[in-house]
């Protein structure tokens, strides 16, 4: 049995690549949910907005944890 | 394929972590003395220059730097001190305003000409401002809320069946007291990382194919590179915006926990 697949370069970007995918997923649905409250609910935008902005700054840390991850462990 | 046979002899090298690891301002100063310590300490006192010429002489009718001021003064308020702080919101406008302007000011010099550097790409800058709000936050808790009482409303949130509070005490203890002052610094620092990486990949993509290494098949890659630069140096200045409303937001959100429980 002779080598399938390699992977060469370097991990840390497709480590980074997986790592994007949850966080953008979630972006995608506060964002999209939230536009479609504030369509149905005009008057209620700044609070909306408020609660929007609060999930997508938790959901985004994620994403920037795992772009600084691949540092951390070249570091260690 | 002939773009990148070209280029192969002068081979293209994406910038890394080292142009961060800046060596000290001259040869014999002492190792902590770098560029980011120097416009850290350099932009805390131009704040502190902007504040007092602002606000030391209000005027009825503002004019010049006292309009600058009460519009950032008015949005600070509004948008991040009012929402979570209600009416303790003046008390603590001196922490959040300046929290504002310096995390915003430090950002910014990402873009300035010539300096080029966000001072929050090292990780001290953005931890200590995170530290800082931590350790307010928990003194605030207990004082406010009694040891016991700010232990029990973060970890027991009322109206949640009992048995959930197995899952849900650790979990909300380990956010509270880890997590949240940990991506409180990271999310600063990692924004202005990536996009100071952004930023030199982009000119030096430039710079490479337009100047060093000009060539006819590099070249369109190379007026690409520019045109990415200004595209992403507009597209982080929003970003740098955003971090420090989003930073000084979340300092908000954590005092106010500490002032009042959870309800």
């Amino acid at each position: 049995m002779g080598l399938l697949a390699e992977v060469s370069g370097h991990l840390g970007s497709i480590g980074y690549g997986l790592a994007a995918i949850g966080p953008g997923i979630g972006v995608g649905i506060i964002f999209g949910q939230g536009v479609q409250a504030i369509a149905r609910q005009p008057e209620a935008y700044g609070l909306l907005r408020q609660n929007m902005l609060l999930g997508f700054v938790f959901t985004e840390a994620l994403a920037l944890i795992g772009l600084v991850a691949p540092f951390i462990y070249n570091n260690l | 394929m002939s773009t990148f046979a070209i280029v192969a002899n002068d081979e293209f090298k994406a910038p890394g972590v080292e142009i961060f690891q800046l060596p000290p301002l001259w040869e014999g100063a002492p190792f902590w003395l770098t560029k980011p310590v120097v416009l850290a300490v350099v932009s805390a006192l131009g704040i502190c220059l902007l504040a007092w010429s602002a606000f030391a002489k209000p005027k009825l009718v503002p004019r010049g730097l006292q309009n600058v001021g009460e519009m950032g003064y008015t949005f600070v308020r509004d948008q991040v001190g009012r929402p979570f702080l209600g009416k303790d919101t003046d008390k603590w406008m001196g922490l959040l305003l300046s929290l504002f302007f310096l995390v915003w000011i430090w950002n910014l010099l990402a873009v300035v000409p010539g300096i080029n550097f966000p001072v929050n790409s090292h990780i001290a800058f953005p931890a200590v401002l995170a530290i800082i709000i931590y350790l307010l936050k928990i003194y605030l808790g207990i004082r406010h809320q009694g040891f016991v009482g700010y232990f029990k409303g973060m970890m027991f949130p009322p109206g949640v069946p009992k048995f959930m509070y197995v899952l849900l005490a650790p979990i909300e203890f380990l956010q509270n007291m880890i997590f949240a002052p940990f991506t409180h610094a990271v999310r600063l620092f990692a924004n202005m990382f990536a996009g100071h990486i952004i930023l030199a990949f982009f000119s030096l993509v430039g710079f490479h194919f337009l100047i060093t290494h000009l060539t006819p098949a590099g070249f369109t890659l190379g007026v690409l590179g520019v045109v990415m630069t200004i595209l992403m140096t507009a597209f982080e200045m929003f970003i740098q915006f955003l971090q420090a409303f989003l930073f000084s937001l979340l300092a908000a959100m954590y005092i106010g926990q500490g002032l009042h429980a959870e309800h």
